[in-house]
C-alpha cells in the first residue's frame, strides 16, 4: 500500500478548477518531486493534499485511509507535516519556540524532538534564542522545516523550498531534504529547480494545466529526452 | 519642598494610577487585536462590567472581606474576572464569531463592537442606575500620610489604600502574562497565531481556543482595570466612551498587537494626562521672589483644564499616527 | 460610440416593487402618527427626521461609498449647531460696547503670531540651524508661548464671562450659520481625514470618537462662546415662528425647507455618483488596488468623499438647532447623535441614498415612539412585580427604562450586521460573474 495515494483529484478555487484529474502515489521512505512550468497547479496539489484546499472530484488516501477535505489539524495528528513556501516561520518568535510550536499537538515530544531537529541542522541550535524574523532565508527554511518535523510526521510536504535561495544554499536544503528522507520520512515537494530536485527523486511528477504530463522515476525523468526539451529548459 | 511634594501627590502616584489602569486595559484591547485583528470598542464597557460585578457581589455579601482583613471588593475580584471573561467569550460566541465566520472587514467587526458597546451600556444602566456609587460599601478607605522627614515639609505624601493595591496587582498581572505569554504553550501558540495564523494552523493550533483563551485574558483583565478605576474613584456605569480614547491611544503608542508596548503606552498616557493638568505655577512658587513680575504673577500654568482631559490622549494619538503609525516598538500592524 | 457603454450600476429597468413597498408602509406609518399624536407634534417628528436624514446622508457617502466609518457623527453635529447658534443668535451689546472686543480681539492676535512665529521655528533649518537644534527650540518655544497665550486667553473668557455673560451672536440670517456650519465641520473633517485615511480604517473610528468628545467638551466649557450648560435660546428661524402662524404652519414651513434641502442634495449626490468622478469613488472602494495600479490618488478620492459627509453633517447638525430653538452642548450625546444615525444608514442600505432617507425617517419614528412604549413596558413591570412578590421598585426608574432603548440600538446594529449586511434597500451593484 503506498504512504500517500492521490487519485484523480479535482479541485480549485471558487468554482475555477485548477487541478483536472492529478494522480500521485509515493512510497514510504521515498522523495516524490512535482514539477512543471508555472500556472501547471504544483503548488494548488500539494495544498489539496493539505486540506488547505477543496477536493471537488477524486480522493486522497494516507496508508489507505481518506485524508481529503480533512482540516489541517487533523492532518497534522495523522502524520503530516506541511511547509508553506513564503510566511513559513512565526518571526516574533525564537527559533526554540517556532519549533516547539511544531510539536504543539505532542508535547511529550519536544524534548526528543528538539534534539533531532537541531542534529539536523545544527545552525538552529546556535541561533535557538534569536527570533526567527532575523534568521537568514536559508536557515528560515531549516527553521520551517525543522518546525514540520517536530510532530515527527511519515510525510513532509515542501512547497519550493530553495525558492529564492543563493545556489549554496540550495544545495545545502537538498542535502537536508536527503537526510531527513533517509531518517525515515517521505517527501512529496514542489521544485522549481528541476534538475537538481529530479536528481534526488525517487518518483518525478511533471504537471501541465493541472493533468499529469509525465511520471516516472526521477533519473528516467531527466533522462527522457522529451521532459528535458519541453519542462527542463533543454 | 512642599511644592514638591505636591508635584509627586498629584503627578507622580496620579500618573502612576491612571497609567496602571490604561496599561491592564490597552493589553486587552492590544492582544483582542493581535488575534482577531479589529479594533474592540467594547473593551470599556467590559470594564465597567466588571466593576459592576464587584459592586453587586459587595453588596450582597458586604461583610465578607473583614473575615479574612483585606477590602470585600478584592475578595469579589476574582469572581468578577470568571464572569467578565465568561462575558467575553460569549460575546464572541454570539456577535463576532459569526460575522468572523463571514469574512468581514475588520471595520465591519469594529461597527460590531460598538454595538456590543451600547448593548453593555444599556443594560448595566437599566440596573445600576446613572449614578455613581462607591465599591466601598461595607469597609473604610484607608488614607495613609506619609510626612517626610525633611525640615520645613508640612504637606505628607497621600496615597490610599486602593491605590496601594492597584499597584501590587499591575505588577501582578504584568508579571502573570509575560510569564503566560513566554513560557505556557498557550501563550506561545497566541503569539505564533498573532505572528502567522495560517502557518499556526497548519502547525495544529487550533485557532478557536486561542481566540476563546484571548477573550478570556482580555475579560479578566478589563474586570481588574475596571474595578481598580472604580475602587480609585466610585463606580460610575459611563466611563467607558472616556476610558476608550486613552487606551487605544496608548495600545497604538506601544505598537498595536505588542503587549509589552501596551503596557509603556498606558503609562506614557497617564503621565502625559496628569503632566498636562498639573498647574506648574506652583513649582514656580518657591522662586517667587527672583522670578520677573509677570511670571510671578501668573495663576494657573496648566497645559489644559482638567476637564479637557481628554484632548490629552488624542493629541498623543495624532502625534502617533503622524509620526510613527506603528508605534514606539514597532507594532505588527498598521 | 458612448451611447452603449453600460454603467455597473445602472440597474436593469424593472418596477421598483421593493421601494414603492417600502415607502408605501412608511406613508401609512406617518400617518398612523398623524393620526394618533396630532399634526403639530408629528409635523415636529417629521422636521427632526428630515434633518437626520441629512445626516444620515453625510454618513452614507461616508461608509457606503468609501467604506470610511465615522464613529464621531456627534461632533460635527455638534460644530453645526454651534454655528447656527453663533451666527444668528441677537448681537450682545454688553459685549461689544465694552473694551473687551479689543482685548478678545489682541489675544486673537497673540494666538496668530504665536503660531507664525512656532512655525517659523519649526523651518530653522532652511537657513543652516543643525535638525536636533530647531526641533528643540520649536518644541520650548511652543510650550513658553502656549502658556503665554493660554494665560492671556483665560484671563479675557473670565472677564467676557463676568461681564457680558458670553459674547453673543452675530444677528445674521439662520441660513449664513448653516452654511459656515457645514464649512467648519468640512475643515475638521480634512484635519481628521488628512491624519488617519492612509492609515487602518479602525484608526479613523478611533480618532473621530476622539474629536466629537473634544469638540463636545470644548463647547460645553467654552462658557464665554457658548454659554456652556447655561445654554442659549431662542434661535431664530428662517421662516416664520410659530408666534406669528401657529405651531402646524411654522414647522410646515420649517419642513419644506428641510424638504428643498433634501431633495437638492440628493440631486447633487446622484448627479455626482454617476459622473465619472463617482464611477472612480466606486472603483476604489470595490478594488483599491487595482485602482491604485491604475494611477488613481485613492487617498486624495477619500478626503474628498469623508470632508464632503462632514460638510453634510455640520449641515444636519446646524438645521437641527436651528429647529429645537435650543443650542445646549450637554445634548449632544453619542447615542442620539452618532449611533442612531449609524442605525439609521445601516438598516436603510450603506450607499443607497433612497434608502438612507427610509432608514432616516423608519428609525427615528421608531426612536420616538420606544419611549413612551419603554416607560409603559417599565410600568407594567413595576406594577407586576410590586403586586406578586411586594417589590419596591426604585426612585431613578423612569431615567433607567429609557436606558432599555441604549440596548435596542445596540442589539439592531449587531443584528443587522449579520442579518442584512446591505440595508433594506441594498445598494445596486452589477457583479460581473
Amino acid at each position: 500500500m503506498p504512504l500517500l495515494d492521490a487519485r484523480d483529484v479535482h479541485g480549485g478555487y471558487g468554482g475555477m478548477n485548477i487541478l483536472n484529474g492529478v494522480d500521485m502515489a509515493i512510497e514510504a521512505n521515498e522523495i516524490g518531486v512535482i514539477v512543471g512550468p508555472n500556472g501547471a497547479g504544483k503548488s494548488t496539489m500539494l495544498k489539496a493534499v493539505f486540506g488547505l484546499l477543496h477536493v471537488s472530484q477524486g480522493e486522497i488516501l494516507l496508508r489507505g485511509e481518506p485524508i481529503h477535505n480533512l482540516p489541517p489539524n487533523r492532518l497534522v495528528q495523522k502524520g503530516m507535516g506541511f511547509v508553506p513556501q513564503e510566511y513559513n516561520v512565526f518571526p516574533s518568535l525564537s527559533v526554540k519556540e517556532n519549533l516547539e510550536m511544531g510539536a504543539y499537538l505532542k508535547p511529550g515530544n519536544v524534548k526528543r524532538m528538539l534534539s533531532r531537529v537541531y542534529e539536523f541542522f545544527p545552525p538552529l541550535y546556535d541561533k535557538r534564542h534569536q527570533p526567527a524574523g532575523e534568521l537568514s532565508g536559508g536557515q528560515r527554511q531549516m527553521v520551517a522545516m525543522g518546525r514540520a518535523l517536530m510532530a515527527e510526521p511519515e510525510v513532509l510536504l515542501l512547497d519550493e523550498p530553495t525558492a529564492g535561495l543563493s545556489p549554496l544554499y540550495m544545495n545545502e536544503i537538498f542535502e537536508r531534504v536527503k537526510e531527513v528522507n533517509a531518517a525515515g520520512v517521505g517527501i512529496l515537494m514542489v521544485e522549481q529547480n528541476a534538475k537538481q530536485a529530479l536528481a534526488i527523486a525517487d518518483k518525478g511528477f511533471v504537471l501541465a494545466a493541472g493533468q499529469n504530463r509525465f511520471t516516472d522515476t526521477g533519473a528516467a525523468l531527466l533522462a527522457d529526452p522529451d521532459v528535458a526539451k519541453s519542462f527542463l529548459g533543454g | 519642598m512642599n511644592e514638591l511634594v505636591f508635584f509627586i501627590n498629584n503627578v507622580v502616584i496620579a500618573g502612576c494610577v491612571a497609567g496602571s489602569i490604561y496599561a491592564i486595559g490597552a493589553v486587552g484591547v492590544t492582544l483582542i487585536f493581535s488575534i482577531m485583528r479589529f479594533a474592540h470598542f467594547a473593551h470599556g464597557d467590559m470594564m465597567t462590567f466588571g466593576a459592576f460585578m464587584v459592586l453587586l457581589l459587595t453588596t450582597l455579601f458586604p461583610s465578607a472581606g473583614a473575615a479574612i482583613g483585606i477590602p470585600t471588593p478584592l475578595i469579589m475580584l476574582p469572581l468578577a474576572m470568571a464572569l467578565t471573561a465568561l462575558l467575553a467569550v460569549g460575546i464572541d460566541r454570539a456577535f463576532y464569531k459569526p460575522l468572523r465566520a463571514h469574512g468581514v472587514k475588520p471595520i465591519v467587526m469594529v461597527i460590531a463592537s460598538l454595538g456590543v458597546t451600547l448593548m453593555l451600556q444599556g443594560l448595566i444602566r437599566l440596573f445600576a442606575g446613572t449614578g455613581g456609587e462607591s465599591l466601598y460599601v461595607d469597609d473604610r478607605k484607608e488614607i495613609f500620610r506619609l510626612a517626610l522627614p525633611i525640615e520645613g515639609v508640612r504637606v505628607p505624601v497621600v496615597i490610599t489604600e486602593p491605590q496601594l493595591y492597584l499597584f501590587a496587582l499591575t505588577l501582578i498581572s504584568v508579571v502573570a502574562l509575560h510569564l503566560f505569554l513566554s513560557r505556557s504553550r498557550l501563550g506561545k501558540a497566541m503569539r505564533a497565531m498573532s505572528d502567522n495564523p495560517s502557518l499556526a494552523q497548519a502547525s495544529g493550533i487550533n485557532t478557536n481556543t486561542i481566540v476563546a483563551v484571548t477573550w478570556v485574558i482580555a475579560g479578566g483583565l478589563a474586570a481588574i482595570a475596571g474595578t481598580l478605576l472604580s475602587l480609585d474613584v466610585t463606580f460610575k456605569p459611563d466611563l467607558s466612551f472616556f476610558l476608550l480614547l486613552p487606551i487605544f491611544a496608548a495600545a497604538i503608542v506601544g505598537g498595536v498587537g505588542h503587549p509589552y508596548g501596551a503596557i509603556a503606552g498606558g503609562f506614557v498616557v497617564g503621565f502625559a494626562e496628569t503632566l498636562a493638568v498639573f498647574n506648574w505655577g506652583i513649582l514656580l512658587r518657591p522662586f517667587r521672589d527672583s522670578l520677573p513680575d509677570w511670571l510671578a504673577q501668573a495663576g494657573n500654568l496648566a497645559f489644559v483644564g482638567t476637564e479637557y482631559k481628554i484632548v490629552v490622549p488624542f493629541f498623543i494619538l495624532v502625534a502617533i499616527l503622524v509620526w510613527r503609525p506603528t508605534g514606539i516598538f514597532k507594532g505588527k500592524v498598521i | 460610440m458612448s451611447t452603449t457603454r453600460t454603467d455597473t450600476v445602472a440597474a436593469p429597468r424593472r418596477f421598483p416593487l421593493r421601494e414603492v413597498v417600502i415607502f408605501a408602509a412608511l406613508l401609512v406609518a406617518v400617518l398612523g402618527v398623524y393620526a394618533m399624536m396630532g399634526a403639530a407634534y408629528s409635523t415636529r417628528m417629521l422636521v427632526e427626521a428630515a434633518c437626520y436624514a441629512i445626516l444620515a446622508l453625510g454618513l452614507t457617502i461616508q461608509w457606503g461609498y468609501a467604506g470610511q466609518f465615522n464613529a464621531g457623527v456627534m461632533g460635527f453635529v455638534a460644530l453645526g449647531g454651534f454655528c447656527a447658534m453663533f451666527f444668528s443668535v441677537p448681537v450682545n451689546d454688553a459685549f461689544w460696547d465694552s473694551d473687551l472686543p479689543g482685548q478678545l480681539g489682541t489675544v486673537l492676535a497673540y494666538i496668530v503670531g504665536a503660531v507664525l512665529v512656532v512655525f517659523g521655528a519649526s523651518r530653522l533649518d532652511r537657513i543652516g540651524v543643525p535638525k536636533k537644534l530647531r526641533t528643540a527650540i520649536t518644541v520650548v518655544l511652543a510650550v513658553v508661548l502656549y502658556m503665554v497665550v493660554i494665560s492671556a486667553f483665560r484671563g479675557v473668557a473670565d472677564q467676557i464671562e463676568s461681564q457680558a455673560g458670553f459674547i453673543g451672536g452675530l444677528g445674521l440670517p439662520a441660513w449664513v450659520g448653516w452654511i459656515i456650519g457645514g464649512a467648519l465641520a468640512g475643515g475638521v473633517g480634512y484635519f481628521i481625514g488628512h491624519i488617519c485615511l492612509g492609515l487602518r480604517s479602525d484608526y479613523l473610528a478611533i480618532a473621530t470618537i476622539g474629536i466629537a468628545e473634544i469638540i463636545k467638551a470644548f463647547l460645553k466649557n467654552s462658557d464665554w462662546l457658548t454659554r456652556g450648560t447655561a445654554t442659549v435660546s431662542p434661535l431664530p428661524w428662517p421662516v416664520p415662528g410659530p408666534a406669528e402662524v401657529g405651531f402646524t404652519l411654522a414647522r410646515a414651513l420649517y419642513l419644506s425647507v428641510t424638504a428643498v434641502m433634501i431633495a437638492a442634495i440628493f440631486f447633487l449626490l446622484h448627479r455626482a455618483y454617476h459622473a465619472p468622478w463617482g464611477r472612480m469613488i466606486r472603483a476604489i472602494r470595490d478594488n483599491e488596488i487595482s485602482s491604485a495600479a491604475m494611477g488613481k490618488d485613492i487617498n486624495k478620492r477619500r478626503l474628498e468623499i469623508f470632508v464632503l459627509g462632514c460638510i453634510l453633517m455640520g449641515i444636519g447638525g446646524a438645521v437641527l438647532a436651528s429647529f429645537n430653538s435650543l443650542f445646549d452642548p450637554q445634548g449632544y450625546l453619542p447615542l442620539n447623535h452618532t449611533f442612531l444615525v449609524l442605525v439609521m444608514v445601516i438598516l436603510g442600505g450603506p450607499g443607497n441614498n433612497l434608502g438612507t432617507i427610509f432608514g432616516a425617517v423608519a428609525v427615528y419614528i421608531i426612536w420616538l415612539m420606544s419611549e413612551p412604549l419603554a416607560l409603559f413596558l417599565m410600568e407594567l413591570a413595576v406594577h407586576f412585580g410590586e403586586s406578586t412578590f411586594g417589590w419596591d421598585a426604585p426612585a431613578s426608574l423612569d431615567s433607567r427604562a429609557l436606558q432599555a432603548r441604549v440596548f435596542v440600538i445596540g442589539l439592531l446594529i449587531t443584528l443587522v450586521l449579520r442579518f442584512a449586511p446591505k440595508g433594506l434597500l441594498p445598494e445596486k451593484t452589477k457583479h460581473v460573474e
